[in-house]
């Protein structure tokens, strides 16, 4: 038997504490929202919010530091009768990324969903404020827990928190659309828990790091891996369960399409970039990755081809999400099973996180710029977008930057994502996928050239636009701004995101 | 046969029902049955690697017995959710059927 | 023998009625019969030895659950009597689909490692520390409170979801559940004379929890039980949603379970661990406090959300 490395992992570090604040002080602003009916609620959505930009910054430059993971053994009980929370260099980049977007998307629905001052809340202030937050706290669970059970709790509270967003307007279409999420998604979590009810009587924890050294290739064990991960695919959207997300993002309101759009579906892919790279090297058969990396590609051209056809903005901006999520399943195929890995590995692990977290900001601005097109328009069609330039030109730019990363033209993001993706599967000879990689690129120019074509077409006579605060323009511009600049990072792995990774 | 066993055998019965209940029916309320009935399998056979794990003088290993009554909470409160959904589906559509209505004259013009 | 007969016999009717759930043609009967099914299940749990189970299965899985699917299946079942499935060459795929994961999981019940895992001793070891003689409350309230901690969150997120689906103009109001028209004189009387019991009994289910089978799952949903009939019959008027002793009910558990954890961190210096002694004390006041909380959410997640038009 190997040295046991799973009890190094699990020694509990000074600041581990921040792992816990992390989780639970979002938890505690609900439980005061809802006792106190409202009162302070602006004061407590706020703080929340700044402890969790705070924290995040701290962990990310503690894991910096000190060039190892951030653990926190809650109540003293180590694994496996315990759980334990561990921050390493992924955790941390998407732990830092989430408290950005959320803080970004409550300073953009500040003006509609702000909290009456000492005074009984509202419907939608006390539902919107307190799903971001279960958002935030079951997110940064999804991101830190090493325990299998534990984030499935965690899981269904994202999917939870998530529902009442979709259906906040309350129409038949979006009560139909989040009913469909919900089955789709609690569907999904099923089978997660039957495949880690495997696991535990195959191995009696739950314990992710002390699983990934106990781990055999029997046949209990691979049914369990392949139900795990056919749950969290239907969570994440992979064609072919791409089907619920387009009705679920696009009818929410713009602040929360832009969260479940950018953070949400990227809690179960965390989840199940995990367990396949830190739980389960031993179970990468080559062919199953391959099978992962085909979804992904129907994925890409799917998804594209559908948002060309869309003839509202929102709904396309939800059906190219469904084609980006499918870019990082490349990632499964292109990082190879053994250790020692090679720098192009390297390079395809930081492509992969790359496109995550630009895809976060651009399609967070995104999602935004369409909800203020709405605003502005009283309608999304796109057809009727004509005359947009010149009557909000920053939203106009800010859509086009966003769609630059998205496209995957330098300098963006999402360009230095795809293009490390490309040299991978490029060096590994994998030119199928390369192909993809490429052709995906050409798609979504496509859908995006046609958005700013219509908008920047001059306006017809007789259009009224609705006077849209500089405030929520600039926060909008400013995501996308940061998906642009994510493109001046150097076109190399980055040691943060090796920090922690298991073998 | 052992008790456990036999309920082994029931549990991943109980999960196929549960798969086959959520792919054909169209009802959403008949697909929520079918996904209780799912998820009642599963914990049951985590109930069975309990009973299995039966050692130092207890039963079954508590472990698995007490992720089960989480489990059962959790799997209740989506029951709750759907089921909210359903009602106010219903009383804002007058149905609830899942599939989409023919798009409104906004979207064609 | 006659034990395995008994348990060869349960266990086919536990996958008859529940076959007979996702085949029953009226979608009020296919309710009723899960309803029966998870009474059936419970029976199950017993003779698997997780008696904590058997409770919370016939309490959540079964009553709680079937009360909110009956509601539902009376509400929206009658647009069409008969079943509606998809069409054939579907339902092949699916058949065939459900049958291989049905037989690729009970064959695994013969592959799985012989050597049994479990961490029962493990349990046991620490179990005298906290004072508590129940294993699984061991695992739910010390080992493992986080995930309880968390599932009480998903509880009060879940009673947010319910209530988002009123309407803005209703916000903080009566809940929808309506009760019935003319005083039903059976039904008044159980609603006067059943509560007492009722409430002595949940609280018994929570007090014996830290030791033996039950806890504040268990006796919340037999509050919650009671205070539905209490509402059902119209023997008390059902409170605003914005009322601030009900928002005080809704929150008592969590907050009496984040203080605790909060006091972890003061001593003995971890988030949810009990300072040595005082586990035990920690551990009924917080199920004390969760049982009246549970009890008040399982309740308005039955009741609905507030609506004008419906609460007359």
């Amino acid at each position: 038997m190997m040295p046991l490395q799973s009890l190094a992992a699990a020694a509990p570090t000074p600041d581990g504490y921040l792992l816990v604040l992390a989780i639970i002080l979002p938890a505690t602003a609900i439980v005061a929202l809802v006792g106190l009916g409202g009162r302070g609620a602006a004061g407590i959505v706020l703080a929340t919010l700044a402890a969790q930009l705070i924290i995040a910054i701290r962990v990310l430059s503690l894991v910096w530091q000190s060039g190892a993971p951030v653990v926190y053994v809650i109540g003293g009980w180590d694994p496996p009768l315990g759980i334990a929370l561990r921050a390493d260099g992924i955790s941390a980049v998407m732990m830092l990324t989430s408290a950005v977007i959320f803080s970004a998307a409550a300073a953009f629905a500040w003006k509609d969903y702000r909290p009456p001052r000492w005074s009984p809340e509202t419907r939608g202030s006390l539902v919107f404020w307190s799903a971001l937050l279960a958002m935030a706290s079951a997110l940064n669970t999804l991101f830190t827990s090493a325990d299998l059970f534990n984030l499935y709790v965690a899981l269904e509270l994202l999917t939870f928190a998530a529902i009442p967003v979709v259906s906040l307007k309350g129409s038949a279409e979006t009560l139909r659309a989040a009913l469909r999420y919900l089955i789709f998604a609690v569907f999904g979590s099923m089978l997660y828990l039957l495949g880690i009810v495997l696991l535990y009587g195959a191995y009696g924890t739950l314990d992710v790091s002390s699983l990934a050294e106990l781990i055999r290739p029997n046949a209990a064990t691979l049914v369990a891996a392949a139900l795990v991960t056919v749950g969290l695919l239907a969570k994440t959207a992979l064609f072919p369960f791409h089907l619920w997300l387009p009705p679920a993002h696009a009818g929410a309101p713009a602040a929360g399409s832009a969260v479940l759009s950018a953070l949400v579906v990227k809690g179960s892919l965390f989840l199940l970039m995990r367990l396949w790279f830190d739980t389960f090297p031993s179970l990468r058969d080559p062919a199953a990755m391959q099978i992962l990396a085909a979804l992904g590609a129907a994925a890409v051209i799917v998804g594209s081809v559908m948002a060309i056809r869309q003839a509202r903005l929102k709904l396309l901006v939800a059906y190219s999400t469904v084609a980006q999520i499918g870019y990082m399943f490349f990632v499964f195929t292109l990082v190879p099973v053994l250790p020692g890995e090679s720098w192009i590995a390297a390079s395809a692990w930081t492509g992969g996180w790359l496109q995550i977290v630009s895809h976060a900001f651009a399609k967070a601005a995104m999602f935004l710029a369409a909800g203020l097109v709405a605003e502005a328009l009283g309608h999304d069609r796109i057809r009727d977008l004509a005359g947009l330039g010149k009557q909000l030109p920053l939203i106009v730019l800010t859509f086009a930057m966003s769609g630059i990363s998205l496209m995957g033209l330098p300098p963006s993001g999402g360009f230095s994502a795809k293009f490390m993706l490309l040299v991978a599967a490029t060096a590994e000879g994998h030119w199928l996928w390369a192909t993809v990689i490429i052709g995906g690129g050409l798609l979504a120019g496509i859908y995006i050239f046609g958005v700013l074509a219509r908008m920047l077409a001059a306006m017809p006579d007789g259009t009224a636009v609705a006077e849209i605060g500089r405030g929520r323009q600039l926060i909008t511009f400013a995501l996308a701004g940061v998906a642009l600049l994510l493109g001046f990072l150097p076109l190399e792995p980055m040691a943060l995101l090796q920090i922690g990774r298991m073998p | 046969m052992s008790g456990p066993l036999l309920f082994w055998l029931a549990g991943s019965a109980l999960i196929g029902l549960g798969v086959y209940g959520i792919t054909v029916n169209r009802h959403p309320l008949r697909k929520l049955l079918a996904l209780n009935l799912l998820g009642s399998g599963v914990f049951l056979l985590f109930g069975v690697i309990a009973r299995r794990g039966a050692a130092a003088g207890l039963g079954g290993d508590p472990v698995p017995q007490a992720l089960v009554i989480t489990g059962i909470v959790v799997a209740f409160s989506a029951t709750a959710i759907a089921i909210a959904l359903l009602s106010q589906l219903q009383s804002k559509a007058g149905r609830t059927s899942l599939d989409d209505e023919p798009p409104d004259e906004e979207d064609r013009s | 023998m006659t034990e395995q007969v008994f348990d060869a016999a349960l266990a086919l009717l536990v996958m008859g009625v529940g076959a007979w759930s996702m085949m029953a043609g009226r979608i009020t009967s296919a309710v009723i019969i899960f309803i029966v099914y998870g009474l059936l299940l419970s029976l199950v749990w017993v003779r698997i030895a997780a008696i904590d189970v058997a409770l919370t299965e016939a309490a959540i899985g079964s009553g709680a659950t079937g009360m909110l699917l009956i509601a539902a299946a009376y509400k929206t079942g009658r647009e069409s009597g008969a079943r509606e499935t998809v069409s054939g060459s579907l339902h092949v795929i699916a058949v065939l689909l459900a049958s291989s994961v049905a037989l690729g999981l009970a064959s695994l019940a013969f592959v799985l490692p012989g050597e049994p895992v479990s961490l029962a001793g493990d349990v046991l070891r620490s179990l005298p520390d906290s004072g508590l003689g129940n294993p699984v409350a061991g695992v739910l309230f010390v080992y493992r409170s986080f995930d309880t901690l968390l599932e009480k969150i998903v509880l009060l997120v879940a009673l947010l979801g319910v209530w988002s689906l009123g309407s803005d103009r209703d916000w903080g109001g009566i809940p929808g559940l309506k009760p019935f028209a003319q005083k039903h004189s059976v039904l008044v009387l159980l609603a006067r004379t059943l509560p007492p019991i009722g409430l002595t009994y949940a609280i018994y289910m929570t007090w014996v929890g830290a030791d033996v089978p039950g806890g504040a799952f268990q006796g919340g949903t037999v509050l919650a039980a009671m205070w539905v009939l209490v509402m059902l019959a119209g023997v008390r008027q059902i409170p605003r949603l914005s009322s601030p002793a009900l928002r005080a009910a809704i929150v008592a558990g969590p907050v009496v379970f984040l203080a605790i954890g909060f006091l972890g961190f003061v001593s003995p210096g971890q988030f949810l661990a009990y300072p040595q002694g005082f586990a035990k004390p920690l551990i009924v006041a917080m199920e004390i406090a969760l049982t009246l909380s549970i009890g008040v959410i399982l309740g308005l997640l039955s009741a609905g959300p507030s609506n004008g038009k419906d609460a007359r």
